[in-house]
């Protein structure tokens, strides 16, 4: 086994990776909680948490609830607003080594969207990913991304925006995902990330209350891993754009799952929430695999799947 | 904030009340760091989120942490299938814990006060100002009653207080708390327990005006400030927002709190 060797560099829209897991946008704030045990120079990249034009507090708690093999959340992109992450937490990335960081965008308006990529095009941030699928705000995030003309719009105006590497988060709450996406490519978007959370609800049977304050919530976890593997292989067959695959990845085998089904990286969100060492587990589990598989390159796995 | 995340020793597994469980857990380098207030955050198998767990108490020369919870749901009471031996896989210590008074003047004194399960906190706090502590600690009835010989132990002074009046003064530990306060020798008030019984005490110390900390709970996610799912209503500087539970608690001081 040629450990030396062994290469996890992937490439995304044209921006190169390290090796690649990445965290997802959400479950890893500016990635400054988990500095105390790891250095952020392990990561793939960071997609940061995603960020709106003005500072925003989320909504009511309770914003979580345990379900089977996953959780709910509506957070509702509480966030402190672009140019608090334009002047202290991407500086601060930067500085502690971190590989490629996403910035990840909402917006109510096209005009929220566009003024947001304008600011971070003048930064060093390293890509766009463009959030058109939060099913937890009240305006904007997932209404853009149910519909091909709604998810058309927000990324031909993000693209106009910027110079930058611009990637479309999809939403998995539509009747077929391939539609967004092929709209999506054609608007002008260099990768697809998929899949955002699936909408869901729970009710706690004593008070018959939600349990979520806003009765329902985005489901994440291993239990919408099937879901997400069988929407990123429907659309990386749609679309000729690079796509980051997401949604319940839970061990390096998910991943390598992932990879086969076509995706170009993965991004890792609620299992950090349940084990913060989970990436790295993830990276080394990878590693193991090439070695037992004598994989040179991760790319060489990329897209293997043989349907029947 | 400096936590670790590993797997850890259970030394010792007690059954202290119907339901409620007494845990200790071998981890030199959490009890290095722990204070009272901070909490532990315990992954269950077979469950996405972890438990947050409140320390009890922390014993550094055995390098070891006690935690005592109540059994809630399916998660926790899938803890308590943990015994003597088995490890606990947690990231710990986590939050800010109580602000403890430095140097408290002998005729000067703290009072913790506790419902139910939320005594737990308190015992470590109260230990740190021995006989210059008072714990107030409140229960629906004699048999629910945990802790009282732990706060007696360590030369607290203990008022206990039954909703029906089995054992100690009848009713919530509001009235005590006052009869207390108006002694005028109290520095600060500690508190934990359920909402309204945090929103009473708040008031009092506010219209006595005695410092007051409190300790909340929130449905949690990473426990690390990253997630943004356990947030609570906070008032800094006449600002109003939301802070997280995990990082910027669990211990606020009672003004800020929007109860």
């Amino acid at each position: 086994m040629n450990k030396i060797n062994r290469d996890l560099t992937v490439t995304v829209a044209g921006v190169t990776f390290p090796n690649p897991v990445i965290a997802a946008s959400g479950v890893y704030g500016f990635g400054e909680s988990y500095t105390d045990l790891y250095p952020l120079s392990l990561m793939g990249g960071i997609s940061c948490k995603g960020m709106t034009l003005n500072p925003k507090e989320g909504n009511t708690p309770p914003r979580v609830a345990e379900t089977p093999a996953g959780m709910l959340n509506s957070v509702g992109l509480q966030n402190p607003g672009v140019d608090v992450f334009i002047n202290t937490h991407l500086p601060r990335l930067k500085k502690e080594g971190a590989n490629i960081i996403i910035a990840n965008i909402a917006g109510e308006t096209p005009e929220d969207y566009a003024e947001i990529a304008g600011r971070l095009d003048e930064t060093n941030v390293d890509m766009l990913e463009v959030n058109i699928s939060c099913p937890n705000v009240k305006k904007g995030g997932a209404a853009w991304g149910v519909s091909s003309e709604g998810a058309a719009l927000i990324t031909k105006t993000v693209r106009a925006a910027t110079k930058k590497p611009v990637m479309v988060k999809l939403t998995p709450n539509v009747t077929d995902i391939t539609e967004i996406a092929k709209a999506v490519q054609d608007a002008g978007a260099d990768a697809i990330s998929l899949i955002n959370t699936l909408f869901g609800m729970r009710i706690d049977i004593k008070t018959k209350r939600p349990i979520l304050r806003n009765n329902a919530g985005g489901l994440s976890g291993p239990a919408i891993f099937p879901v997400a593997l069988r929407m990123v292989w429907q659309v990386v067959r749609a679309v000729e754009i690079d796509v980051v695959g997401l949604g319940g990845i839970n061990c390096a085998e998910d991943a390598v799952e992932m990879m086969i089904a076509g995706a170009k990286a993965v991004q890792i969100g609620t299992a950090i929430v349940s084990d913060p060492l989970a990436p790295l587990k993830i990276i080394g589990g990878i590693e193991h695999y090439m070695d037992i598989n004598k994989i040179k390159h991760i790319k060489e796995i990329i897209g293997t799947v043989q349907p029947w | 904030m400096s936590y670790k995340c590993g797997s850890y020793h259970i030394i010792e597994k007690t059954a202290i009340s119907a339901g409620i469980y007494s845990y200790v857990i071998l981890c030199p380098d959490v009890a290095e760091e722990a204070r009272p207030g901070q909490f532990v955050h315990i992954k269950v198998e077979g469950f996405t989120l972890r438990r947050p767990i409140s320390i009890c108490d922390i014993d550094r020369r055995n390098g070891s942490i006690r935690i005592v919870f109540e059994i809630r749901g399916h998660g926790t009471a899938k803890i308590t299938d943990s015994n003597v031996g088995d490890n606990i896989d947690m990231i710990a210590p986590l939050g800010n814990g109580f602000t403890l008074i430095e140097n408290i003047a002998s005729d000067r004194r703290i009072i913790t006060v506790g419902g139910g399960i939320g005594v737990a906190p308190l015992l470590g706090a109260a230990k740190v100002f021995r006989e210059s502590a008072t714990a107030i600690i409140g229960f629906r009835s004699y048999a629910q009653i945990i802790l009282a010989n732990d706060f007696k132990q360590s030369d607290v002074h203990v008022i206990t207080c039954t909703d029906d009046g089995s054992v100690g003064v009848k009713g919530s530990v509001v009235a005590p708390l006052e009869a207390e306060l108006e002694r005028n020798d109290v520095d600060m008030v500690y508190a934990c327990g359920p909402q309204p019984m945090l929103a009473a005490i708040v008031k009092i110390c506010e219209s006595t005006g005695v410092k007051c900390e409190v300790s909340l709970e929130q449905r949690m996610g990473c426990g690390v400030g990253a997630c943004a799912v356990c947030a609570c209503g906070i008032t800094r500087e006449q600002k109003e927002s939301m802070l997280m539970v995990c990082k910027d608690g669990p211990v606020f001081k009672g003004e800020e709190v929007l109860l």
